[in-house]
């Protein structure tokens, strides 16, 4: 298979945080959610395919390139989204993007002022002044105004509002309908942009937990409901995370079709979303 | 999308259903084209261009096509895009039989569960069957 990402027993050490033996691939053309909640590590993992930062152990492979041997190669290649503009916010979209531009062999000009048109970018405007969905936006343009085919975005919706959200689904749609572009985006909250990843990497305190299809996470956990009596026999065993009130317990299982089977009506059976699986997994057992 | 499309397909995905979205995706088409809905030889959307449509991953329906393509449903041409099978009519027709078959069986549970006997469900069969007729 050819791939756009191999992540190989990355670990990287910083005072009070480990990220250990991170392993997971991504194919070209597949989108990526890289999902965890605030100090997982989700940063950290995407510096390290940038090389922004220096990995401690292991190997990661941007097509099949070392990312460090052949980073220059590889940036040329990527489109890479930050959650806060790194620009000089003094410069106009058009000046900012003159800086740029030289940077990459493949800059097409006609694309870039299609890309402006097409997202509302004034090329006058200071980048200072631009709302931070029109900064990712502007990121955006630049990516693919140099036919970037990895398009790398870190929390590229926090603190922005559903109908932006919306939008910037909509262009990424359009972004991977070439077959070719691959996607990598990290999230700590689940919002609506997940709709369009075929595959979930999870990670919780520096370590993965799992780096799945999405169809297959949400098969494989439901969440289940039921009263307190229920419990003590047993049962919690077959739970991945609980959360027990005094009224009765929610609780996140892999095991859901014979619980099904063997409690009938007693448990509630309900799809788990991304959000729950996230949480319960994070939270493990927890008494309200 | 194939404007073509538009007027002959309808897919609608619920959260709320216990089934998994590929197999809504597949389910609806499926029944499409048995319905003959879709005329044989016509274009579906492209796996990607359904998935935004949809606003669902690739691999969804991605595998949604795989299912109907094992069905024999639709063909898939490297390069072309899918489109619904060219079919034996026959099978389309022994195909159609099997789902009224299982939608049948599952009417008949029902009457047993409420102590129907099999006069009274023929009854209820034939009464409907004639209704049909008089206002179609």
């Amino acid at each position: 298979m050819d791939k756009a990402l191999r992540v190989m027993n990355v670990s990287k050490h910083y005072p009070g945080f480990n990220l250990s033996n991170v392993s997971f691939e991504l194919e070209r053309g597949y989108v990526m959610g890289l999902i965890g909640p605030n100090g997982a590590g989700k940063s950290t993992l995407i510096k390290l395919i940038m090389n922004l930062v220096k990995r401690d152990g292991g190997t990661i492979e941007v097509f099949g390139l070392d990312n460090q041997e052949h980073e220059l190669e590889i940036k040329e290649r990527i489109g890479f989204v930050y959650d806060t503009i790194p620009y000089y916010g003094m410069l106009t979209v058009s000046e900012m993007k003159s800086l740029i531009a030289p940077f990459y062999q493949k800059w097409n000009e006609n694309v870039f002022r299609r890309y402006l048109k097409e997202f509302g970018l004034n090329p006058g405007q200071k980048i200072d002044t631009l709302s931070r969905g029109m900064q990712t936006k502007f990121q955006l343009a630049v990516a693919l105004s140099h036919e970037a085919e990895f398009i790398i975005m870190d929390e590229p919706t926090s603190g922005l509002d559903p109908v932006f959200r919306s939008e910037l689904l909509d262009i990424l749609y359009d972004i991977i309908q070439d077959e070719e572009k691959t996607i990598l985006f990290s999230t700590h909250i689940t919002t609506d942009l997940e709709k369009i990843a075929d595959y979930i990497t999870f990670i919780n305190d520096g370590q993965l937990v799992f780096c799945m299809p999405k169809d297959e996470v949400l098969d494989r956990y439901a969440v289940v409901k039921g009263g307190l009596e229920l419990l003590g026999s047993g049962l919690e065993r077959r739970f991945v995370g609980m959360r027990r009130g005094h009224t009765g317990f929610a609780a996140l299982t892999d095991d859901a079709e014979a619980l099904m089977r063997e409690y009938g009506q007693k448990l509630v059976v309900e799809k788990a979303s991304l959000e729950d699986i996230m949480v319960y997994m994070v939270r493990g057992e927890r008494s309200v | 999308m194939d404007t073509r499309m538009d007027r002959t397909m309808r897919i609608v995905i619920s959260n709320a259903s216990p089934d998994p979205i590929y197999k809504q995706i597949a389910d609806q088409i499926r029944d499409a084209v048995l319905r003959g809905q879709l005329e044989e030889g016509a274009p579906l959307p492209s796996i990607r261009g359904l998935a935004k449509e949809l606003q669902v991953s690739v691999i969804t329906t991605n595998r949604a096509y795989e299912e109907l393509e094992k069905d024999g449903l639709i063909t898939s041409v490297p390069g072309k895009g899918s489109f619904v099978a060219v079919h034996n009519q026959e099978l389309l027709r022994e195909k159609r039989l099997h789902l009224l078959e299982e939608k049948l069986t599952e009417a008949i549970e029902d009457a047993r569960q409420m102590g129907l006997t099999k006069e009274e469900l023929m009854n209820i069969i034939t009464l409907l069957y004639e209704g049909e007729e008089q206002h179609g």
